[in-house]
């Protein structure tokens, strides 16, 4: 039986029999109608073009700073910020849980000093910026809000989005720092913020890329993405939001895998679903809470260190289906990446094959030009009716966080992995390079980007000095504050901005609040 | 009688990509060993004391952060002071050509890379411990 790359089984030729009994004008609308399965404008990228906003970030902000702007200069039109490992998980660089990691996957970030070397000489109310961050995301936002009024910037002007989505940390990407009910509390806090003083922003990006790394199915993608789309949903209407106040700001955060008509079929549903879900449950009036907005980044997971190369071809693919698929901002992976972190070769490769699709190839021309097929159709179905029987097991299980600590999408995804690795292991499924195709020596070696030791030590050597020359005094003044702040009822926001501009530190921060809210602890499930 | 192979996996650090730590410690148990998995965000301490308590023959780790020299330095250091460098270590995750040699000089017996076949690394496993019988 031939299947889909996420095991749906499939027919040689699809014909309208299969569509037999749907109500096509009703599913599938007009682009820009309800339900926006064939996208959320009516003009598609003719009005605009989605934004093109490469990952970036390694070593100090100083060299990130450097990277952004030769992506900027390369046509880039959005920026992304990758954190290293000691920033998403609340350390700072002295911390000794911090050795090693300095820098290594994305850029160290210690305090407000290190946030405004990084934007430094990019006015941050004339970009849209990403932040990639999550258990720590409220304070590098702050940092962030700081920075920009630093430059002069007027925060209302901030455009942007932070990833801010604890639910699939715990699912699958695992940086977390609080456990879930105050995380939500403080993303209730943020997305209250950002609708008052930051109506451009988007506070939550609600993610399936790391689930879909970790091993799920473009199904359980779809599924536990919109489900933890929902919790936040129910999250500020249990705060007493108003729905139409938030939810035109949240956004969204896909994967687009390697196998080309399911990755569209994938993002088609999900504008379905959530338009479907926005309207008849959760009671939206206005079209934008209706609309789902997302950002996709081809598959890391899909890239292979053998014959790195392919990997550009593999790119190419993915960033087409988002493209078809109607992403509002798309990440282009680099070749390089299951080797070291991307070196300015690919990265500018990565840039220029978004540029080759949007301005050679005709892509952009029409909207949801695959509309109609008998196939696609049929696969945004089946992927809704699937997505749906797992809102229901969900829900069964008493919702996300119950689910989380019950070990149940642990098993879903580790289920789906190990399913996969043995296809491949037993040639069912080929790799290109890897276990068909392989060469006995590398045809291409890529100029390798090393972090080296020294970043680390000249980090440590940059905090301490701001510990020694910024008032200590206004630091515990503004940590206290902050302490008062958690333990009551007060948004804690505006709090952390004043401790970001104190220069108090993000560790320092963290600090604070775990006494307040604790630590996650997972559940341990193999 | 032949005793199980005794294996303790671990993702020392922050990051954390357990994809392939867990078809790992799914593909060694069913390879009939006895799997301690230690889980994530480890501490080379931590790790070391496991390893010495559970007294396993092999320790397996995978990182894919970028901070493993570091971090098996620290092991391996443990490891000696400990008297325990006999135990069979392994690596796994993204890392380079040029650190793989630099680890192989630190004792670290071999890194499996992306694309590897998961029975390559059981097999490298029962080949390389020492069987021990009653």
């Amino acid at each position: 039986m031939t299947e889909s790359l996420s095991g749906i089984p499939l027919k040689p030729s699809y014909d309208a029999s299969d569509l037999a009994g749907r109500n096509l004008a009703r599913d599938l609308g007009h682009p820009g109608r309800f339900p926006y399965t064939r996208g959320l404008y009516p003009e598609g990228y003719r009005t605009k073009l989605w934004t093109m906003r490469q990952f970036a970030g390694f070593g100090s902000a100083r060299e990130t700073n450097r990277r952004f702007k030769f992506l900027l200069k390369s046509g880039q039109t959005g920026l992304s910020t990758a954190f290293d490992l000691p920033t998403l998980m609340g350390y700072d660089s002295d911390h000794e849980r911090a050795q090693g990691e300095v820098g290594k996957c994305g850029v160290a970030i210690d305090s407000l000093e290190d946030m405004e070397e990084l934007y430094s000489g990019i006015r941050l109310d004339s970009i849209s910026t990403s932040m990639t961050v999550n258990g720590p995301a409220a304070i590098l936002f702050s940092f962030y809000v700081a920075a920009a009024e630093a430059q002069g910037s007027k925060i209302q002007d901030l455009r942007g989005t932070l990833q801010n989505d604890i639910l699939k940390e715990y699912i699958a990407q695992r940086t977390w720092i609080f456990p879930p009910e105050p995380s939500l509390r403080i993303i209730v806090d943020l997305i209250k913020f950002t609708g008052k003083h930051m109506k451009k922003f988007n506070p939550v990006s609600v993610s399936g890329y790391h689930i879909r790394e970790a091993g799920a199915t473009a199904v359980q993608e779809l599924a536990f993405t919109l489900m933890d789309g929902f919790t936040y949903v129910e999250a500020c209407l249990k705060a007493g939001m108003k729905v139409d106040d938030f939810a035109p700001r949240l956004s969204f955060f896909f994967n687009a895998h390697l196998d080309f008509f399911e990755e569209i079929a994938k993002y088609r549903a999900a504008r379905r679903i959530w338009a479907k879900h926005m309207k008849q449950i959760y009671k939206a009036r206005s079209p934008r809470s209706m609309h789902l907005r997302f950002h996709a980044q081809t598959a890391g997971v899909s890239l292979t260190s053998q014959q790195p190369e392919n990997n550009i071809i593999r790119t190419a693919i993915e960033a087409l289906s988002a493209v078809l698929g109607g992403c509002q901002s798309l990440h282009t992976n680099s070749l390089d990446e299951t080797i070291a972190l991307p070196s300015e070769l690919a990265a500018h490769i990565a840039l220029r094959t978004q540029q080759v699709l949007a301005y050679e190839t005709g892509v952009t021309n029409v909207v949801d030009p695959l509309g109609g097929s008998y196939f696609l159709e049929w696969l945004t179905d089946k992927m809704e009716q699937e997505a749906e029987l797992y809102f229901k097991k969900i829900r069964a299980l008493g919702g996300v966080v119950p689910a989380i600590e019950a070990g149940f999408y642990q098993r879903e995804i580790s289920d789906s992995a190990e399913r996969f690795q043995k296809e491949v292991d037993e040639k069912k499924r080929i790799v290109v390079g890897v276990n068909q195709f392989a060469l006995e020596e590398e045809i291409f070696h890529p100029p390798i980007l090393e972090i080296t030791r020294q970043t680390e030590s000249a980090q440590i050597r940059k905090l301490k000095k701001l510990r020694k020359t910024r008032s200590n005094q206004r630091v515990r003044r503004s940590l206290e504050a902050l302490k008062k702040a958690t333990s009551g009822k007060s948004n804690v926001i505006p709090f952390l901005i004043n401790c970001a501009k104190a220069y108090a530190t993000e560790g320092e921060i963290v600090e604070t609040l775990k006494k307040e809210f604790g630590e996650y602890i997972p559940p341990s499930v193999v | 009688m032949t005793l199980k192979i005794r294996v303790l996996l671990a993702k020392p650090g922050l990051d954390g990509h357990d994809r392939g730590m867990n078809i790992i410690a799914r593909s060694l148990r069913d390879a009939g060993m006895e799997v301690v998995y230690l889980g994530l965000h480890q501490t080379p301490k931590a790790i070391v004391r496991a390893a010495i308590d559970e007294d396993v023959q092999v320790i397996a780790l995978s990182i894919l952060s970028g901070a493993h020299v570091t971090l098996f330095e620290k092991i391996i250091q443990l490891l000696k002071k400990e008297k325990a460098a006999d135990i069979l270590l392994l690596g796994g995750g993204i890392i380079s050509k040029k650190d793989q040699a630099l680890l192989s000089t630190m004792g670290v017996k071999r890194i499996f890379g992306p694309g590897t076949p998961v029975r390559e690394s059981v097999k490298y496993i029962q080949n390389h411990v020492g069987r021990c019988s009653l």
